[in-house]
């Protein structure tokens, strides 16, 4: 078997693992046996006899026992698809800030300099932390010169831009708050003991494409995120292409279509919102984890959010207006993809949504050398479309496009990341923003960033700009021609 | 009458053989002929013929290797008979 670890497929253990146990799913669903998926999945994955993860083996296997019930759909009745798996988390330490034994108890004492709660006092040739006065700010970390004093936080926690974990005080386990979390996964890739995770579809998908009949009784399409081609560390995105389609999927086509017509709807409705009022204010909505920052964080500026649908949505919206019963998959690198295709507003366009280390073990687990697939064509898009997985990608393609149909005004930013949309909504809230076009990227880098990608590495953007110059359309007009012709004609005719 | 359907395939391998000037074409075919409101012009994402150049297909008809100079002759010889028998 391939040692992806070895070949730095993955960027860490957790994914390994995970995907081990996905792999594993997925071949029981085609070859029998997922009815004794508890019992086995953990001794094959942890036979013992001695752990090397946990205090003892059953514990480990009952990790992996987690792990195939995330892989398997998870808590089917919590609407989050990032869920906490108990057993596995680590109850990690939480202490604040923790004075260590490279405390000097020296002279200059620049800890109890900064402090701005007098809650740092020497005794003892040692600093002391007051934990009643202490804010955590970490000013005092940052001050002493031997680098004495960590801040001793949960990493989830630290890594929520949101504050929807927290410690649930009787057993110390990590707990999300729905009301607050955006889904964004930021904490799935920040657990050291990869006890924060994402459900899996991919069990309901292969149910999809086995009731198809070989995509007779109906196709099922599969969209994919534009931010695929730095995944492809085994084979070209063209053989990739070739492999979805050997795991049973009609047609693979480019979200990044969706994505050329979002930037012309976008524009279109920034124009709109120009004639009606002098100040247009406008963010973008294809990062579902963003646009739900938005409305919980900033709910006055909901109105602002545009309400052309995300890419992924016009792309199905597209293929289901030409073949009414086709069934639309979305692979992708997202965690919020899994809660936004279940909203509403997206009027079940999705059927379902896999991710990018999903893919890999669904191909994997069939067999598939995606290394020696045939080149199959992928071009639905434009260079647009294609550099919307990464960040900065829609305020360029939103700027060009106003400039052609003659938009003035557009001032677009760049908000890369949670921490900078709050900054910049912030801003906005205190009138002090001088930008009027709002692109707004949950994950850091973009979609190329995003928590289920089998690799973040930073050479994905040069992948993604690569790939987007070698679309066949240098400009949206086609996709945009596309749309006319059939999605604002349908909604013309209603 | 309900429409008659064209579906002018738009998957990756047409999209690159030039599917969106053909799509152009067929636009205007069917204003040189008068019958834009009889026929519906449709996109399709793969109809399965990747290997044969741009495929067009309807009910009663399927093409292949089309392209935007072979449009009109192929629209009044193969088509337009098809959709238009009575």
């Amino acid at each position: 078997m391939t040692n992806y670890l070895d070949q730095k497929l993955f960027d860490t253990n957790v994914q390994w693992i995970k995907y081990k146990v996905l792999k594993e799913i997925i071949t029981r669903a085609y070859q029998g046996g997922l009815d004794q998926a508890y019992y086995d999945i953990p001794r094959i994955i942890s036979p013992g006899p001695k752990s090397e993860l946990n205090c003892c083996i059953y514990k480990e296997r009952a990790i992996v026992q987690e792990r195939i019930h995330m892989a398997m759909g998870g808590d089917r009745d919590n609407p989050n698809p990032v869920q906490v798996m108990e057993t596995a988390c680590d109850e990690c330490p939480a202490a604040g800030m923790l004075v260590t034994e490279a405390c000097r108890g020296c002279m200059m004492h620049s800890c109890q300099e900064v402090c701005p709660k007098g809650a740092i006092t020497i005794m003892g040739h040692r600093c002391h932390i007051d934990k009643n006065k202490c804010i955590e700010c970490g000013k005092c970390a940052a001050a002493c010169p031997y680098s004495a004093i960590i801040a001793q936080k949960r990493p989830c926690i630290k890594s929520c831009k949101v504050k929807a974990l927290s410690i649930r005080p009787q057993d110390d386990k990590a707990v999300i708050d729905n009301a607050k979390c955006i889904s964004c996964g930021a904490c799935v890739v920040s657990c050291p003991f990869g006890a924060i995770t994402d459900r899996s579809l991919v069990l309901d998908i292969i149910d999809m494409l086995r009731e198809s009949e070989n995509n007779t009784r109906y196709r099922v399409y599969a969209v994919v995120a534009p931010a695929i081609v730095g995944q492809c560390r085994f084979g070209r995105i063209t053989q990739v292409v070739t492999a979805i389609k050997l795991l049973g999927f009609h047609q693979v086509v480019e979200a990044a279509l969706g994505a050329d017509i979002t930037l012309y709807t976008e524009a279109r409705e920034f124009q709109h919102k120009a004639a009606e009022c002098e100040n247009p204010v406008m963010t973008t909505s294809c990062c579902p984890a963003f646009v739900r920052f938005v409305e919980t964080n900033f709910p006055e500026f909901k109105d602002a959010i545009s309400t052309s649908p995300s890419p992924m949505i016009t792309t199905a919206c597209l293929i289901k207006h030409s073949d009414p019963t086709a069934k639309v998959v979305f692979i992708g690198p997202c965690a919020a993809k899994k809660f936004e295709y279940s909203l509403e507003k997206t009027g079940g366009m999705i059927d379902s949504v896999m991710s990018f280390e999903e893919l890999q073990a669904f191909v994997d687990a069939r067999g598939i050398d995606t290394t020696k697939c045939e080149d199959s064509q992928l071009d639905n898009a434009s260079f647009y479309g294609r550099i919307f997985a990464k960040s900065g990608g829609i305020a360029q393609g939103v700027s060009h496009v106003a400039q052609k149909l003659g938009i003035d005004g557009v001032k677009p930013v760049v908000m890369n990341g949670i921490d900078e949309c709050r900054q910049h909504l912030a801003m906005l809230r205190a009138k002090k923003e001088t930008a009027n076009f709002f692109e707004g990227m949950a994950c850091d880098g973009g979609c190329v960033g995003g928590p289920l990608s089998i690799t973040r590495s930073p050479k994905n953007v040069f992948d993604v700009d690569k790939y987007g110059s070698s679309a066949k359309e240098q400009d949206i007009d086609g996709s945009v021609n596309l749309y006319h012709m059939t999605l604002e004609t349908a909604s013309e005719k209603e | 009458m309900t429409p008659k359907i064209i579906k002018v395939c738009v998957g990756s391998s047409c999209h690159l053989k030039g599917s969106y000037d053909v799509l152009e074409a067929f636009k205007a075919v069917l204003k040189k002929y008068q019958v834009e409101d009889k026929v519906d012009l449709q996109a399709s994402f793969c109809l399965g013929h990747c290997a044969h150049g741009v495929s067009v297909s309807g009910e009663e008809f399927l093409l292949h290797g089309v392209n935007a100079a072979n449009a009109e002759e192929l629209f009044t010889t193969e088509i337009y008979p098809k959709l238009f028998k009575e």
